[in-house]
């Protein structure tokens, strides 16, 4: 579904991502960890053409995506606050996002009748404009907006910070019903290890902009994770 | 500690976004202030001159008048100037007493850019007075009695931040009384200029201004002190949002959903609804032309001028920062199912709809004969037409984010202004005065008039061409103008 052919950024001489080749096939639920400024955010840009490689090039489906706008029907994504419009109602940006996506407002509805438990009461109905809720149910529209229109390839970045305990249960279950879609293809990115080996069928670790592990979900992957970002740091400290 | 305060303030003007652009920017903003410095220096001195040559005793004259100029700095101060909350907030948890706090953000009003402008008014005039053999300490009294209704203004601001209804309505008390005085029914000026003369007159009156400010100064501390806290006095206020039905806009198709967005845009948020004001001023703006009020302003192509303005105000004021009004959301409408072209036709829908509004509400111009009006239709035309594509051609190059829920800078936002967005601005207005020229030396203003109307028309014939290259540029600068709303100040 989607692939990654030489890709590389640099900012005034500093390569801070490069990635010789990477495939994601259709329907895989695809975790992306590393620490900060490991390149993740950068690499989630890049794939939405928000920001332009400095080589290479990235394929959504058919199309390149700074070559095409063909990818823009099938993906949908929630990277940070900036793809929340401020001063709408929840609602009103739900419906305005389905609007984009060719549902109407009874399909959105229908959508987000199976969401009730995970915006706990606190999003529908409130008379309240998206800039005045708080961070954590800010990012549980954002979530829920992405799987209006049912897109293809669906993009999250650290879906889980910011979440209470509860609704990361919640989210997990959601991104775990999307992952056994083999229709879905679900990229994940997050800080935290448990969260992600649990819910994504492959891990890919990412450090100065490199893959530097690209693993297939067992039950020893989490030990193998948590090895390899504890020693980083006893390396980091010999240094 | 007053050191550090004042350090922290250096480096956030020096560091700011805005500042650090370019040196162009600098300069501009520097030629800027010189000229208000200029302007007001020399009404201060040339207003002694010129009412002294009008036959009118000059400092009664100000005087009957000040309560206008006041009441128009209140305005001013009200929309432009704002209390220094943000600030605040990383301040309140560092070891600095409270009470500083607020003396500090007090001080930092005082000291503000609208307060100091007056002083280069009122320093040369007074000096003059003393030139002319006015009563040294009489005029030093009569100032700093007006210093003092200037704090009294500030303070009053500082109180008001948020009650809009309030000085709407008091500045419409004024402006009847304005009215009132300008159609001689009746005169307010000589009961309340008596007070300010009475500044002068009488060497004690100035203590009862001072007075004031002081019990104001006093209160407003209070008032800050007790409220510095998140959830009261720093805390930003969340409206009852407003759910309404715009399914009417559904006729216009795929541009309808952002049509609708548009409309909720403008009518929630402080900064847009400035714009709407604006526009509401810019349609008044042609009295200055066509009442003949101004002797230069008094010929035909100024008229055209004028005629571009009060048909395009929402133009300028709304259209200009296109696709700005957007920017805390950008990469949500880059990634979405959205054609550019869509995007685009929608914005331009939104300001030809207002022109075309601006221009039938200008029919009042009829008023002034059939020749005020014809220049604003075909200005109307002209924006419609060609400006429509000229602001959205522009704003691909305004790349400055806006702060949609601030209100400051709403009017002439400097770092907004580049040298592209000059060059841009040139044909909107340098355009339609060439072709009217034209017309005018040749066959007469109904010629020019008619030009002016074509040239709108054929932008409208155009329209397709004009947007398939307006798409390209907004492509071309996608990732720039991506990169820069990042930048927040």
């Amino acid at each position: 579904m989607i692939h990654i052919h030489d890709l590389s950024k640099t900012y005034n001489g500093v390569t801070v991502l490069k990635i010789e080749e990477l495939n994601i096939p259709k329907g895989e639920a695809f975790g992306l960890v590393g620490n900060n400024g490991a390149g993740k955010t950068t690499l989630f840009s890049a794939l939405l053409d928000l920001i332009r490689p400095t080589t290479g090039y990235i394929q959504n489906g058919e199309v390149k995506v700074n070559e095409s706008e063909a990818w823009k029907s099938h993906t949908a994504s929630f990277i940070d606050e900036s793809f929340l419009i401020g001063y709408l109602t929840a609602e009103e940006y739900f419906y305005f996002i389905g609007e984009l996506r060719g549902q109407n407002k009874a399909d959105v509805d229908a959508l987000l009748a199976g969401f009730a438990d995970f915006f706990n009461d606190e999003i529908l109905g409130k008379r309240k404009y998206l800039r005045d809720l708080s961070k954590g149910n800010q990012k549980k529209v954002g979530i829920v907006a992405t799987l209006i229109g049912n897109p293809d390839v669906i993009i999250l970045d650290e879906p889980f910070a910011n979440l209470d305990p509860t609704t990361q249960f919640r989210l997990k279950g959601i991104i775990k019903k999307l992952a056994q879609d083999t229709d879905i293809t679900v990229l994940v990115s997050s800080h935290d290890l448990i969260h992600v080996t649990e819910v994504c069928e492959r891990i890919v670790v990412l450090e100065k902009g490199s893959v530097v592990r690209d693993i297939r979900t067992s039950e020893a992957t989490l030990k193998e994770l948590e090895t390899y970002f504890s020693k980083e740091d006893t390396v980091a400290e010999n240094v | 500690m007053i050191k550090h305060f004042l350090n922290l303030e250096w480096k956030s003007f020096f560091r700011s976004a805005a500042f650090q652009t370019n040196i162009i920017l600098k300069i501009f903003m520097a030629l800027g202030a010189l000229y208000f410095i200029g302007i007001f220096s020399m009404a201060g001195v040339g207003a002694y001159f010129g009412l002294e040559k009008a036959g009118l005793e000059p400092l009664q004259t100000v005087n009957r008048f000040l309560i206008y100029y006041l009441v128009v700095d209140l305005l001013i101060k009200y929309f432009l100037q704002k209390m220094p909350v943000v600030n605040i907030k990383p301040l309140l948890i560092i070891p600095f007493k409270k009470s500083k706090i607020v003396d500090f953000a007090l001080g930092k009003t005082m000291v503000s850019f609208f307060n100091c402008i007056h002083a280069f008014f009122f320093i040369p005039f007074s000096v003059v007075l003393l030139i002319k053999g006015y009563d040294p300490l009489h005029v030093i009294t009569w100032h700093i009695g007006i210093l003092a209704m200037i704090y009294i203004n500030n303070f009053i601001n500082v109180f008001l931040n948020d009650a809009l209804a309030l000085v709407v309505g008091f500045a419409t008390v004024i402006a009847a009384f304005g009215a009132l005085q300008y159609y001689e029914v009746f005169d307010v000026t000589p009961y309340i200029g008596a007070y300010f003369q009475g500044l002068y007159d009488y060497v004690w009156l100035f203590i009862i201004p001072v007075v004031v400010v002081v019990i104001f100064y006093k209160v407003a501390h209070s008032f800050f002190l007790r409220r510095l806290y998140l959830d009261a006095g720093l805390a930003t206020k969340a409206q009852m949002a407003s759910t309404e039905n715009l399914d009417w806009l559904d006729r216009f198709g795929k541009t309808a959903s952002f049509l609708k967005n548009d409309i909720k845009l403008i009518k929630r948020n402080k900064r847009s609804r400035t714009t709407l004001i604006m526009s509401v001023v810019f349609l008044f703006y042609g009295l200055l032309f066509f009442s003949g009020g101004i002797e230069s302003y008094d010929n035909p192509f100024m008229k055209i001028f004028a005629g571009i303005f009060v048909s395009g105000g929402f133009m300028f004021s709304f259209g200009q920062f296109v696709p700005s009004w957007d920017s805390s959301y950008y990469p949500l409408m880059m990634t979405q199912n959205i054609k550019y072209q869509e995007y685009l036709k929608s914005k331009w829908m939104l300001v030809v709809i207002a022109t075309a509004i601006s221009t039938v509400l200008g029919a009042f111009y009829l008023y002034f004969g059939w020749e005020a009006y014809a220049a604003i239709l075909v200005g109307g035309i002209f924006n419609m037409g060609v400006n429509g594509h000229v602001v959205l051609l522009g704003g691909a190059y305004i790349k400055t984010p806006i702060d949609l829920t601030s209100n400051k800078k709403a009017f002439g936002d400097s770092s907004s202004f580049n040298v592209k967005t000059l060059l841009i601005t040139v044909p909107k207005l340098l355009l339609p005065i060439a072709l009217y020229a034209l017309g005018h030396f040749t066959l007469g203003p109904v010629l020019g008039y008619a030009l002016v109307a074509l040239a709108g028309l054929a932008g409208f014939a155009f329209r397709d061409f004009m947007f398939k290259k307006i798409e390209s540029v907004y492509k071309a600068e996608k990732y720039k103008t991506i990169a820069a709303y990042k930048q927040k100040n």
